[in-house]
């Protein structure tokens, strides 16, 4: 590796003012947030600030990932694990709509990102310049705000207020495009963070009065259910909810992106919601009289039929974003703000109570789901090893301390319910968006983020093979990552509707694959593969183990689907356990 | 059941920003009846003035989802019985026809109209009113040959006394307070 020689920064201060270009500015903005991990890909309009990283090492480090969709992931997965903002670079044109797909992932799953594109010289834009793309336009319905910077001088105040709106209210991705001459003019440099603007209000006073009344009405409750998403670990409120659950006694029930938010296993868990989620949680969905839904937004993956939704319940809604009240699901009780807020005014203020009866009918479910879909997949007595057996053996192996990263599909469904998590923010998916190829690069974002951290990514052989070149960026940084490849030579959740909904004609979902771990061995990354259940226990052993990256590429059951599933159009108490 | 609402949306002065809400709109397959865009009576915000017809279910989800954007101040939605509104239509008419007699002057008194310009070729009448009375005006003028016609979009001004200068103080008081820690008192 070659770095140049240092620049001169000449830099004079007048009256607190450095003299310094956009470019230095930029990387002095990020240095003044507090970020020192950036992702990204450089490319002709963004050379000013690639050059201008040279002088901040130590400060900012930057990891060159293979594509952008790789940044993009890899900074979410830094955010989501750290919960501080991940940090995307990529430079105009193809740099900038490669990230699309990414961005749109940090949007739908509420993630705090700033991606900084950078945009050809000013007096160019709408030319059809060479690399010049209108990526404000592009992004504009997959950011929760983007804007155009043409003029150095506003590059302070522009970062400034991307960095409070990514981390503030409900968190998204902001994109902040950088024309090349305002990277190289130079401004008076000062900065002062954003705490106020005047058209967004994102800290919203506590509503006590529907907040009492949901205590009123949880004190009168006789089979309540907790619903509790993603904005449990947004607003860092884990403990809050726990302290909630355990003084009123009311099970506690997760979507997919809210695994972790509260300890899997605790008698008050009562599983996974959604499509591929527990029994009991979907069935008793539609037996609860009250349901205290927090932080989360009714998808359509964890309501099933809405006509058929929870008409028996009242509902309260606790949801820091209004528009994300009364959309799917009428509520009884809206409470507009932020979930810690609100649980920390709320459980002083309900009564002790305890719903013996009602968790029993819970773990009769559990019970039930044991026995037909669980036992069979963790504890097979022949056939070919399967995906479930896989996820609880490492489950085990890890003691539930791993941050666990999946591709999107079957694995991802595999990890969500035969992990048993332990600590908030050790789950990382592409929830909303559902996206392939998510994994490998969210999973050395996690990695670059906590390196203490055991971090192990489940993909398919589909979603590898969507980002697999990532692993040149593994390679480069010596990233620990532990790559487990849950292969069916198929794209196995579409193969599984195909088998269920269009009488097994197999589309295109058949895979003739290469052989993973020599690709793996090519990066330097040992690699081994298994087929037999008797090697499984010993390989993990030893992929836990490794200090380094490791692959496993294990070839599990060809043709296994997974279940319980509430199938599209049916109603979560129509949830199958079995084919 | 579908009815007219009449959105007022007011923004800060930023690019870009009509394209966020016709963005919300569009994935909501609402068609725009008809937008105005204007300056308001506060200082640096402007008024976007959209009349739609939908459901009233679906009206407050997409306002909701309006009020969200980062620009996007305050979003009102009202029915017809709690605005006061205007349209305004020209309507280029040639002069042979309506000079005949008293026709033109008929027509005029009769809309609340009035004559903009007269030239040997043709006349220009100028028309404010509400959709109806301006397409009724349209009919009337039809036998005689329109050359051209435009109407412009609907601006509105709200019954309600609570004006946006309040609200914007009280959401300013809002963003000013910071959720400080809670204890957890039990």
């Amino acid at each position: 590796m070659k770095t140049e020689k240092l620049k001169e920064t000449a830099t004079v201060q007048v009256n607190g003012y450095e003299h310094i270009t956009g470019a230095e500015a930029l990387l002095n903005c990020l240095v003044e947030e507090g970020v020192d991990t950036v992702f990204g890909y450089p490319g002709g309009a963004i050379m000013p600030i690639y050059d201008m990283l040279l002088n901040y090492e130590g400060r900012i480090n930057h990891y060159l990932t293979r594509h952008e969709q790789g940044a993009a992931h890899a900074a979410q997965a830094y955010a989501m694990v750290t919960g501080k903002p991940g940090i995307c670079f990529a430079t105009s044109g193809p740099g900038a709509t490669n990230l699309v797909t990414g961005i749109a992932n940090a949007f739908l799953d509420s993630v705090p990102t700033v991606f900084i594109t950078a945009q050809v010289v000013s007096t160019l834009i709408g030319t059809d310049a060479f690399q010049e793309t209108d990526i404000i336009g592009v992004s504009m319905p997959v950011t929760k705000w983007n804007c155009q910077v043409k003029k150095a001088a506003d590059i302070p105040e522009t970062i400034a207020k991307a960095f409070y709106i990514a981390t503030t209210g409900r968190p998204g991705p902001v994109l902040i495009d950088i024309t090349k001459d305002a990277q190289l003019e130079k401004l008076d440099f000062k900065y002062k963070k954003c705490d106020y603007i005047r058209s967004y209000n994102p800290h919203i006073p506590l509503n006590k009065k529907p907040i009492e009344s949901a205590a009123i009405m949880i004190n009168h409750a006789e089979r309540p259910l907790i619903l509790a998403g993603h904005g449990i670990l947004l607003s860092g409120a884990e403990k809050e909810l726990l302290a909630f659950a355990e003084k009123t006694g009311i099970p506690v029930a997760v979507t997919l992106l809210g695994i972790s938010g509260f300890p899997t296993g605790h008698r008050l868990f009562a599983g996974l919601l959604g499509m591929h989620g527990n029994y009991g949680p979907n069935l008793l969905t539609n037996q609860a009289d009250l349901i205290i839904a927090i932080g989360m937004r009714f998808d359509d993956r964890v309501t099933g039929n809405l006509k058929k939704y929870a008409k028996q319940a009242t509902i309260i809604h606790i949801e820091i974003d209004q528009a994300e009240i009364n959309k799917n699901v009428a509520v009884d009780v809206e409470i507009h703000n932020d979930a810690k807020d609100v649980l920390s005014y709320l459980t002083p203020i309900v009564k002790q109570n305890s719903f013996e009866k009602w968790i029993r009918e819970f773990r009769i479910c559990d019970k039930e789901e044991y026995e037909k879909v669980i036992k069979p997949e963790i504890k097979p007595e022949s056939g070919a090893i399967r995906m479930g057996e896989v996820v609880s053996m490492v489950s085990d192996l890890t003691k539930g301390e791993a941050i666990i990263v999946t591709d999107v599909g079957q694995n991802q469904m595999y990890g969500a319910r035969y992990y048993k998590y332990k600590n908030p923010n050790s789950w990382v998916t592409s929830g909303g968006m559902g996206t392939m190829g998510f994994g490998l690069p969210a999973a050395v974002g996690a990695k670059i983020a906590l390196p203490e951290k055991e971090v192990i990514t489940f993909l398919g052989d589909g979603g590898f093979q969507m980002t697999m070149q990532e692993l040149g960026t593994i390679l480069q940084y010596n990233i620990g990552v532990k790559i487990i490849i849950l292969n069916n030579d198929f794209l196995g959740m579409v193969r599984q509707w195909q088998d269920m909904f269009f009488e097994g004609r197999y589309a295109s979902t058949e895979l003739v694959n290469p052989d993973f771990v020599m690709i793996s061995k090519a990066f330097g990354i040992p690699a081994k593969k298994i087929v037999k259940r008797e090697d499984l226990k010993e390989s993990l052993t030893e992929m836990i183990n490794s200090k380094s990256a490791y692959l496993l590429d294990i070839k599990v059951q060809k043709e296994g689907n997974v279940f319980p599933m509430v199938e599209p159009g049916k109603s979560v108490s129509e949830i199958r356990l079995t084919y | 059941m579908q009815q007219e609402f009449t959105i007022s949306l007011f923004t800060e002065d930023h690019i870009g920003i009509l394209g966020q809400i016709t963005i919300i709109l569009t994935r909501r397959q609402i068609n725009i009846d008809s937008i105005t865009a204007s300056e308001s009576a506060v200082k640096g915000a402007q008024l976007l003035t959209i009349v739609v017809k939908t459901t009233p279910e679906m009206i407050q989800k997409v306002a909701r989802q309006m009020e969200k954007l980062i620009d996007v101040l305050k979003v009102f939605v009202h029915t017809s019985d709690q605005i006061i509104y205007q349209e305004i239509a020209l309507y280029k008419v040639p002069t042979k026809g309506l000079m005949s007699g008293n026709i033109i002057d008929h027509i005029v008194r009769a809309h609340h109209a009035r004559i903009l310009e007269v030239s040997p070729e043709y006349i220009v009448i100028e028309k404010t009113g509400h959709k109806t009375e301006i397409t009724e005006l349209l009919n009337q003028l039809e036998p005689y040959g329109v050359l051209q016609f435009a109407r412009s979009g609907r601006v509105a001004i709200t019954k309600q006394v609570k004006e946006l200068n309040s609200y914007l103080k009280e959401m300013d008081e809002a963003n000013r307070y910071k959720s400080d820690k809670i204890e957890i008192l039990n």
